[in-house]
């Protein structure tokens, strides 16, 4: 197997607390040697990374490739491209596919197309329950064999709260981590924007706050009944950062996420009626968006993903309400890191630690570490390099972003995959 | 962005999608339009040939006979040929896509659509993607807008009380599902009357009603107190259904117009509403009826208005104008 030296970049590892200027050595799929080389490595490839920042490739808690079942908005080759693009070595895919997640059957054909793909490292998020219809129990113990890596019910809702309760228990049962999206249904209806100053203006169907916030809530207690690992996926509000603070006070064994989008739009910037911005959750308040960066920085939010929602043309076509929610980000998840630093001077380490190690530990995975005999797992990307988001520069059959068009600093210059060099960035 | 689509480069009205962005000289602009062509339904032939050869499409994805019927008439009036589809009954309920109809429209040589639509934004959505040619009013979309129903309303309150500084109106009922209101809110904010009170069980008013620039009120007594001009609006009766509202009777004790209530406002206040009305549930018959009610001359002041709106529309491309 190749041996690469990556010479003269910044090395950021959050994980084992380093950060300076020197080489990386990868031999045999594995990191070999931070800052210094051993005196006999005689690289297959060199890597000048001058100006450039090494770090480990960044591992997604969702990210939607739209196989099987909805391959007209993506496959699982054209995504992971994007992910490999976007410095994104290992990802999590939630169990909305169709069929979904709730079969060993499922798991192994997106393991043999994420083979194929030459992309291993997608992990299969299993359905909580059946069919993701809220009702009975999924065969997590059966997912868990087959590789799932958690369970989650995804963006549908649960039953009630008995069902809950017994999924927590059950996941437990297997060790199995639950990851949960806190959303009320009852009280989020139809609506398809943040209920707020914008929503009333529009005549939108809005969402409040409460209906993420109450459902977090009942859930933080039963995780606590229950001793349940819970992990919260795409918190949008003020009163979520709250209470996942409080819980962590207290002691639960909680985790929280937010998607990148999240931390940086609200619903100030929605452009009327473009559908580009419809998400779910919504864009909330500047005050939600606040508190959002603000858990970022104090460790409330331990990861950032990308919830990439690749979709094709037709589905954003359309009245506002009508059309499907959700964004292609994977591959704006760099330059809007960066650009917490930049523009809310959250700590880089910070944000670099929750693309990389903190992601790791939620899922318990031996990555998202420059620690010697760890997968070599490697993102290389400047962070000064301007680029502009268009069909030149984008890999994602998805184009739904509201960066379309747009220019953005920092790129993905190369990302290594065990070992393996799999993208490199060509300016064209 | 609303001001991008709807004007031209010059500052023209090319669609009429929504109150927003609109400046106070063009809305007057609209207003003195329309009080050139109220004269012609009295004549003998009602009919000007000023949209002569033009082909106007009503484009109706809900169900309405008022709203059609009034747009129907101004285009006629103009001598433009209209051709009503009512797409709810029609070609989307086979699956055919927004954007389908409109490209097949478009093949058919069209030069303006009037639509209405279920879904906040659809009139957006259409006025976007259309060829560069055609005009769109919009005849409203779900609880977002409707403008030409908003105007009519400006027009006849200009005929009664001649100006818009200093008045005070107030707007009763369910605001939160209320495209009416909304673009009513705009209108009366941009034309510069003194207040505008909206009057509603907190069910019934959106969340952030205090960012629209208008004085939320719960007391009908409180709120109609020394105002200009009543605007009721309807309540649907599925209200019932969703916790809204307890019953239409409990609305009427609370909300509902009636003599007594009316007599807090100003005596010259004249009482509007913009149809069906509810008798007995929004609307007294006796108010409904009554001296101060102009709820037929807005009916009326309707064609006008969108006379007005479709010559300025299709006036700036070669129209007739």
């Amino acid at each position: 197997m190749t041996k690469i030296l990556i010479e003269n970049g910044r090395i950021i590892d959050p994980a084992n607390a380093v950060d300076a200027v020197g080489s990386l050595c990868i031999a045999d799929g594995k990191i070999l040697q931070v800052l210094t080389p051993p005196a006999d490595f005689t690289p297959d490839l060199t890597i000048n990374a001058k100006g450039q920042i090494v770090c480990p490739g960044f591992i997604d808690l969702s990210a939607r490739l739209r196989e099987p079942g909805h391959s007209h908005k993506g496959t699982i080759k054209s995504e992971t491209r994007a992910a490999l693009s976007a410095g994104v070595t290992s990802l999590c895919l939630p169990p909305d596919t169709k069929p979904c997640i709730d079969s060993p059957a499922v798991v192994e054909y997106i393991k043999d197309k994420a083979e194929a793909a030459d992309y291993p490292r997608v992990y299969s998020i299993g359905a909580l329950t059946q069919r993701l219809d809220g009702t009975e129990l999924s065969s997590m113990f059966a997912l868990k064999q087959a590789g799932c890596i958690a369970v989650s019910n995804a963006h549908a809702p649960l039953g009630n709260l008995l069902i809950l309760r017994r999924a927590m228990e059950y996941a437990g049962t297997h060790g199995l981590l639950l990851m949960y999206r806190a959303n009320e249904a009852s009280l989020s209806g139809k609506g398809c924007a943040h209920e707020g100053a914008m929503a009333s203006q529009y005549g939108l169907p809005g969402i409040p706050v409460a209906a993420e916030s109450i459902a977090l809530a009942q859930a933080l207690e039963l995780a606590q009944l229950t001793g349940c690992r819970m992990h919260v996926s795409q918190i949008s509000c003020k009163q979520s950062v709250i209470k996942i603070q409080q819980a962590k006070k207290y002691g639960l064994n909680v985790t929280a996420d937010a998607a990148i989008h999240q931390l940086h739009l609200s619903e100030n910037d929605v452009l009327p009626f473009d559908s580009h911005y419809h998400v779910i959750p919504p864009f909330r308040s500047e005050e939600d968006g606040h508190y959002l960066r603000e858990g970022l920085a104090n460790g409330t939010i331990d990861a950032i993903c990308s919830d990439h929602q690749p979709h094709d043309l037709d589905a954003k076509l359309g009245a506002f309400p009508e059309t499907e929610p959700g964004i292609a980000s994977l591959e704006t998840l760099l330059p809007l890191t960066l650009e917490l630093t930049s523009l809310h001077r959250i700590d880089l380490h910070k944000t670099l630690a929750s693309l990389t190690q903190k992601p790791a530990a939620i899922l318990g995975l031996q990555a998202g570490a420059l620690t010697s005999g760890f997968s070599a797992d490697v993102c290389i990307f400047d962070p000064d390099l301007p680029w502009q988001v268009n069909e030149q520069t984008w890999h994602s059959a998805g184009r739904n972003t509201p960066y379309w068009q747009q220019s953005l600093i920092g790129k993905v210059t190369h990302t290594i995959q065990g070992g393996r060099l799999l993208y490199k960035f060509r300016n064209r | 962005m609303h001001r991008h689509l709807q004007l031209t480069e010059h500052g023209k009205l090319k669609h009429f999608l929504s109150i927003e962005g609109l400046s106070k000289r063009l809305l007057t602009e609209i207003l003195d339009t329309a009080e050139s062509f109220a004269g012609i339904s009295e004549h003998q032939v009602k009919k000007v040939p000023l949209l002569r050869g033009k082909t106007i499409v009503n484009l109706f994805f809900e169900n309405s006979t008022r709203t059609r019927t009034t747009f129907e008439l101004a285009a006629t009036r103009l001598s433009a040929d209209v051709l009503n589809m009512n797409i709810a009954t029609s070609a989307t309920s086979k699956g055919e896509s927004l954007l389908d109809t409109i490209r097949n429209l478009e093949a058919m040589h069209v030069d303006m659509f009037v639509v209405r639509h279920a879904l906040s934004g659809a009139a957006h959505f259409i006025a976007q993607h259309t060829a560069p040619h055609i005009s769109v009013i919009n005849a409203g979309d779900g609880q977002h807008a409707h403008p030409t129903q908003a105007m009519l309303d400006m027009f006849t309150i200009r005929q009664h009380k001649k100006q818009f500084a200093g008045l005070k109106v107030a707007i009763v009922g369910d605001i939160l599902h209320s495209r009416v209101a909304r673009s009513q809110i705009l209108a009366l904010n941009t034309l510069g009357v003194a207040e505008v009170r909206v009057i509603a069980p907190k069910t019934l008013l959106p969340a952030h009603v205090c960012s629209m620039g208008v004085i939320p009120l719960h007391d009908m007594e409180e709120g109609l107190s020394d105002v200009d001009v009543v605007i009721m609006l309807r309540l649907q009766k599925e209200r019932m259904n969703s916790a809204f509202l307890p019953s239409e009777s409990e609305f009427f004790k609370c909300y509902g117009l009636t003599e007594t209530k009316l007599q807090q406002a100003k005596p010259d206040a004249i009482v509007m509403h913009p149809g069906p009305i509810n008798r007995g549930v929004e609307i007294a018959s006796s108010v409904a009826d009554g001296p101060q009610s102009v709820i037929l001359e807005q009916v009326s002041n309707g064609i006008a208005v969108r006379m007005a709106v479709m010559t300025m529309t299709l006036g700036h491309h070669g129209g007739a104008a």
